[in-house]
């Protein structure tokens, strides 16, 4: 499970920031996670469970927002849809993934002084 | 406001922090990278599910290139050090790390590796990955490519259950092909499930055993090492200071 090593490198940055501001708490963390980047939402939010507790982020809300896959040809640029062949049906190029690989850290809300 | 200092009451900001979350292991991937190239060294990130012939592949690897390349390799596993015994045995200078119960190998595990000099002066440097077909995928370690192995033993849908790690895949390497006469796979099924998760498909059928189809993987091999700095060019590989 790697969603527990994910998540302590997003406290580890999250407190880096929150450190810098000298904030006092944080309140809200927002990631963005697509579908085809390997990373489990629900695994995520147990990771963050065990990871917050004692911290800054002890009364944090976790906000996950999912991407969905989006595949493109890298020729074109039309979409090709997911679950065939990744390859354009018109000019035979390779698929590119123009969304859905996202391990993202977005926005956080901090109290600070 | 506050009464000690004026300084007001505490209150909430918004900070965008738009950035990988895994900012620190890309950061550490990409001094990795750089260390590779200045040393002339291919690197190749070898994963695939535990019992997926990994081992087997280098094995073979080394026999058949052992006279034209310096292969090094560096192995993940949860406990023991038996991947890295076998290639030792083979010819293959190999440093083991041990990962406890992390599922993956990451960048800075790699870098404190290379430090090891039994690896030093390798030109073809081959990092079998945890057996995993899911964690090894989302961290970058560095490396010039990517290759997935895949057993005809483990199905023709793997690839669909697993779409992640065939997306990141440079190569698929469909081992024990020597097993198919006992099995009921379908080579074109799994080739069909393989084009539905990786863009561009590049799949060798191969089996370490009988040696039937390694010739194309070594070709592949000797191609990127070809298109890499000549061992003159490169010095004492990976030994380094940092500033």
């Amino acid at each position: 499970m790697h969603e527990y090593a994910l998540m302590q490198a997003l406290m580890d940055r999250v407190g880096e920031e929150a450190a810098a501001r000298r904030a006092l708490a944080v309140h809200r963390i927002v990631v963005r996670i697509g579908d085809l980047s390997g990373v489990e939402a629900d695994l995520l939010e147990s990771a963050f469970e065990i990871v917050r507790a004692g911290t800054m982020c002890e009364g944090a809300a976790l906000e996950i927002e999912r991407v969905p896959a989006t595949w493109v040809c890298s020729g074109c640029g039309q979409p090709v849809p997911s679950g065939g062949r990744l390859q354009c049906g018109g000019c035979g190029f390779p698929a590119r993934l123009a969304a859905g690989g996202e391990i993202l850290l977005g926005r956080i809300e901090l109290e600070v002084p | 406001m506050c009464e000690y200092c004026g300084c007001g009451d505490p209150h909430r900001v918004s900070v965008d922090l738009r950035g990988e979350i895994l900012a620190a292991n890309d950061r550490q991937a990409a001094h990795n990278r750089e260390h590779f190239a200045a040393h002339g060294v291919l690197a190749i990130n070898l994963m695939g599910s535990p019992g997926s012939g990994k081992t087997a592949v280098l094995e073979a690897t080394a026999a058949a290139l052992g006279s034209r390349a310096r292969i090094a390799a560096i192995t993940g596993d949860l406990e023991t050090e038996r991947d890295a015994e076998r290639l030792r045995a083979a010819g293959i200078p190999a440093r083991a790390i041990t990962t406890g119960s992390a599922c993956h190998l990451d960048a800075g595990m790699i870098h404190e590796a290379l430090h090891d000099e039994a690896l030093h002066g390798a030109s073809l440097l081959v990092i079998e990955n945890v057996g995993n077909l899911v964690c090894p995928a989302v961290y970058d370690l560095g490396q010039d490519f990517n290759v997935v192995a895949l057993a005809v033993t483990e199905g023709e849908d793997k690839p669909l259950k697993y779409p992640v790690m065939f997306r990141k895949a440079d190569l698929v390497l469909v081992t024990k092909t020597d097993l198919l006469p006992h099995l009921g796979l379908s080579l074109e099924l799994l080739d069909d499930a393989i084009a539905r998760v990786m863009p561009a498909p590049a799949v060798f059928r191969v089996s370490a055993r009988t040696g039937e189809g390694m010739d194309r993987w070594f070709a592949w091999l000797d191609a990127h090492l070809a298109s890499r700095p000549g061992p003159d060019r490169a010095h004492a590989a990976f030994g380094h200071r940092h500033g």
